[in-house]
């Protein structure tokens, strides 16, 4: 048993989720109690999407134990099916689903759909959401290529002369951070090298596409925590090379393009960064040598993490004092990442363990998640999102990839505008009434250019006309005005006093507050 | 999941089975925990548990939130004795850290319920250990057992035996149960007192260490409709639960009001003379609201059991008119004097079937749906304007100063909609 305040990841079955909601014609049959439909406001909320999730939930009741929750689940998947007519179905079960023992592949199996079923199973109670997405990535892959695996030993047929090299990119997702402008990214990139995409999984593909991966050249994992798995199975199965650099920052995205370049036989120059990078001159100019050496903490999944690294050390010239992650399932290229840079790095789960961490290397910019970024502010240090876990803010309306040069650019503004609002940010904090709770605390994500709470305003403004100086608050109103919301408090005041002044009033009861609140409606 | 419809009239009650999507009571937690201010949560529960809370309150993150989720694993599931073991430990780590909390909730969990973790008794032996410094309570929040108010509901029931009780010679006493807003309880107060109703004492109090005595003399208003154990465990005390619509709208409060007045033998004329002044500023800023509202047609998704009386408010003070009025669970009783005023042959859905209820929204194109999170955007992408119902729970909507507030949220989604012209 873990106490848990905030978790880096959802359970399993919200992985699953996100491939099913990145592709196209697929359905998900979750055997799941009514609470667990929250993680349909994960994608509607938080990333924004047009559609529900192509989810349906059982949602069976503690009445229903015992006697039908198979049926249940028997009958939610047929009406799945004749309503969504998808191409394939996922079924599973959640952590409460997974104790009673259902077996909803062996249910589904049972229903006889005229479409391929894919049962998954994802123990709730060992493994998280990153490991859900790559386990029901890689169980849709097999399922849907296995039929067109050559027999063992077979020869891959070489390229016919004059076509162009064909490669599947795999592993951008739905609630994925910046997955959306990557793939965008990635495509430019491989455009301009002549590579064709035959299949971009699991983002939009659909279950017919999945059926063709075997028919590319190659594979490019750009996200290892959700494809690795899928693309070491096509190597072995269908003989497809893959490239696992993850084109984040300026030195990954050229080895990127060289790696492949050379899998597809053409140069890579045409790929090659161009005047539109700015991100090695922007940290040479004079302006960033106050970036030197400056100590920043990073943390986040591991790719990422990895990459952020890298760019810190070796593009903006800071000293990366410590590096962590909570992919535990790839604690390994973290832990030699660190090394090279002469850390042990944090491999953990628990987010008090890694707020202990930043409180006692004080370091003065934090790469990191929305985790980090609370820790971040309680400790008046600058910070700057990495990776997941996602907040409706990592789904900007703009452009904004993290991977290729645009990426890299994107980057340099990102991590270097909250450390010119530093000093700001501490002369902020000193306002604040108190550090926990009080109603002053801004929203932590609207970072350092967060309300402030209305106190430093000094009182009376010189903007206040003489009638409304001479106004005075009865006690109670005072009070009364205090149980406002600090956001909407300074409006009431001026409305408040607005009112009383126009109206001849000289002190401000409870009753003349509400007669303005009523008088001007929100 | 099929449908099981049955047609009873008046008011048509459709009774539904299917997929429902509402949140669990967990959900609760999220409010419950700025009201009682020395409480602390603790799920026990799974890595979903813990999920949905931060999902659902990841609106606002504070540092040091009073909840947390005591997470069940591969190993606790091997042998029940060791579960307990660690959840002794967890509590320990938890209240070492935090040592401001007094009053401790072991909330429990579809998890847990189903692997039978008796957190009863773990709150017995744990209260025993930590006393008298902390008290140990707990109730359920599972989403099998509990549909997101209901963890409310759970909660103050929870709390009832501990109240203190009332002495016997201290005459009648009036308790609000259901967690109000500050600002409302101190407006609902100021009325009381106008009213020569008192003493009024509110169910949660604020602190843990504050609790409202209780016994044969009290007097209960519910100012919440899903209450329903918190309302029976109240009567088990000797408390007596006075029937009311609920405190939405001028309408609803002025009445709610008078059921507290007739109790304590007040004359209904003093009700109107004491509420004058409020009604007819209420009055006047809801008039705002009706000129944009009246006649648009709403269809409201359960989600909170609030929908009646809401749909009453809406319906009667602001003249929109109904479709359909979701709830996941109809409390007939406490719920009588809201049914009876809601216009006759009004759909009233109970439970769910989520896809035939968004067939059924989709054919009725209503002017404004009230639903929950998960399906607010993809009904606006269909074209349709809604208002999340979500927000209901967590803004001041009760009494009179609160109706025009009220009646705002579910203008401005419409208001929204004529002001963007791209
Ligand atoms: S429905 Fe059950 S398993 Fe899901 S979050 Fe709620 S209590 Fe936890
Ligand atoms: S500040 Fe909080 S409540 Fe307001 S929009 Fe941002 S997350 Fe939502």
């Amino acid at each position: 048993m873990e106490l848990t305040v905030w978790t880096y990841e959802g359970p399993p079955h919200v992985g699953a989720m996100r491939i099913a909601t990145a592709m196209e014609g697929v359905h998900y049959v979750l055997h799941a109690p009514q609470g667990d439909t929250y993680a349909d406001l994960l994608f509607t909320m938080i990333e924004r999407r047009a559609k529900r999730p192509p989810v349906t939930y059982t949602t069976f009741q503690a009445r229903d134990l015992g006697s039908d929750t198979a049926e249940l689940f028997q009958t939610a998947a047929r009406e799945a099916y004749e309503r969504f007519r998808p191409a394939a179905m996922l079924v599973g079960a959640s952590c409460t689903a997974e104790l009673i023992q259902d077996d909803p592949g062996g249910l589904a199996k049972a229903l006889n759909l005229p479409i391929p079923v894919v049962p998954l199973e994802l123990p709730a109670y060992q493994r998280k959401e990153n490991w859900g997405a790559a386990e029901t990535f890689y169980q849709m892959v097999r399922a849907l290529a296995g039929p067109a695996v050559p027999p063992p030993g077979s020869q891959r047929p070489a390229r016919p002369a004059g076509q162009a090299a064909r490669c599947n990119v795999l592993g951008p997702t739905a609630l994925g951070f910046r997955h959306r402008d990557d793939v965008a990214e990635v495509k430019r990139l491989l455009d301009r090298l002549g590579v064709q995409i035959n299949v971009l999984a699991p983002w939009q593909a659909t279950p017919a596409d999945l059926a063709r991966l075997g028919e590319a050249d190659f594979n490019i994992v750009l996200y290892p925590e959700i494809a690795q798995q899928a693309a070491s199975w096509l190597q072995r199965s269908f003989g497809q090379p893959m490239v696992t650099t993850v084109p984040i920052g300026v030195g990954a995205t050229t080895d990127f393009i060289r790696e492949v370049a050379a899998l597809a036989g053409v140069a890579p120059e045409p790929a090659l960064a161009g005047p539109e990078l700015r991100l090695p001159w922007y940290s040479r100019s004079v302006d960033s040598t106050y970036l030197t050496g400056k100590r920043v903490f990073i943390f986040g999944d591991a790719t990422h993490a990895v990459a952020a690294a890298r760019i810190a050390a070796e593009e903006l010239g800071f000293a990366v004092v410590g590096l962590g992650t909570y992919s535990r399932e790839f604690a390994r290229e973290v832990r030699a990442a660190a090394k090279r840079l002469e850390l042990e790095a944090l491999i953990t789960d628990d987010y008090l363990e890694v707020e202990a961490k930043i409180a006692e290397l004080q370091p003065e910019l934090v790469l990191g998640t929305q985790m980090e970024r609370h820790v971040a502010k309680r400790l008046g240090i600058p910070c700057a999102l990495i990776s997941a876990p996602m907040h409706v803010q990592d789904f900007p309306a703009r452009y904004s990839p993290q991977m290729g040069f645009e990426g890299a650019n994107v980057i340099f503004d990102a991590w270097v505008h909250p450390l010119m609002m530093g000093l700001e940010e501490h002369l902020l904090g000193m306002f604040r009434e108190d550090f926990e709770f009080h109603d002053g605390a801004a929203p932590s994500h609207l970072g350092s250019h967060a309300a402030l709470p209305e106190a430093p305003v000094p009182s009376p403004q010189p903007a206040r006309d003489a009638a409304v100086a001479a106004l005075a608050w009865a006690q109670d109103a005072e009070l009364e005005l205090k149980k406002i919301p600090f956001f909407v408090r300074g409006k009431a005041r001026r409305n408040t006093e607005r009112f009383a002044s126009e109206r001849g009033v000289q002190t401000i009861t409870v009753e003349t507050l509400y007669d303005a609140k009523a008088h001007f409606g929100r | 999941m099929s449908t099981a419809a049955t047609l009873c009239a008046p008011p048509a009650i459709l009774r539904e089975r299917g997929q429902h999507e509402v949140f669990c009571g967990l959900t609760g937690i999220i409010w419950l925990h700025r009201k009682i201010q020395d409480a602390f949560f603790l799920v026990v529960g799974s890595r979903t548990c813990a999920h949905l809370i931060q999902s659902a309150a990841g609106v606002m993150i504070f540092a040091e939130p009073r909840f947390a989720t005591a997470i069940i694993g591969e190993r606790d599931l091997a042998g029940l004795a060791d579960v307990n073991d660690e959840l002794d430990r967890v509590v320990g780590r938890l209240l070492e850290r935090r040592p401001d909390i007094r009053l401790l909730f072991l909330v429990g969990s579809c998890p847990s319920e189903v692997i039978k973790l008796d957190l009863g008794r773990a709150a017995e032996r744990l209260s025993k250990s930590f006393a008298p410094k902390v008290r140990v309570l707990n109730y359920s929040g599972s989403g099998i057992e509990t549909t997101f108010t209901q963890g409310e509901d759970a909660c103050l029931a929870a709390l009832v035996p501990e109240l203190p009780a009332a002495p016997e010679s201290a005459g009648p006493a009036l308790l609000v149960a259901g967690a109000l807003a500050d600002v409302v309880e101190d407006q609902l107060a100021r009325l009381f007192s106008d009213l020569g109703v008192g003493p009024v004492r509110f169910l949660p109090a604020r602190r843990a260490d504050d609790l409202p005595p209780v016994g044969p003399d009290t007097r209960v208003l519910l100012a919440q409709p899903f209450l329903a154990e918190t309302a029976r465990a109240l009567e088990q005390r000797g408390a007596q639960i006075l029937t009311a619509p609920f405190p939405l709208g001028v309408e609803g409060t002025t009445r709610w009001l008078e059921a507290a007045a007739e109790a304590f033998g007040r004359p209904a004329s003093l009700v109107q003379t004491v509420t004058e002044p409020a009604r007819q500023r209420a009055a006047r800023a809801l008039g705002r609201y009706r000129e944009l509202l009246a006649g648009k047609r709403v269809f409201l998704f359960p989600d909170s059991q609030l929908e009646p009386p809401l749909a009453r408010f809406l319906a009667r003070e602001l003249d929109m008119q109904l479709i359909e009025v979701g709830t996941p669970y109809l409390h007939k009783q406490h719920l009588a004097a809201e049914l009876a005023l809601l216009p006759a042959g009004t759909r009233i859905a109970e439970g769910q079937h989520v896809e035939n209820q968004l067939d059924r929204c989709r054919v009725a194109k209503p002017d404004l749906v009230v639903c929950g999170l998960g399906l607010a955007n993809p009904l606006e992408a269909e074209g349709l304007t809604t208002k999340w119902s979500i927000e209901l729970l967590f803004t001041p909507i009760q009494g009179y100063e609160q109706a025009a507030d009220l009646a705002e949220l579910f203008a401005r989604p419409l208001i929204r909609r004529t002001r963007l012209v791209a």
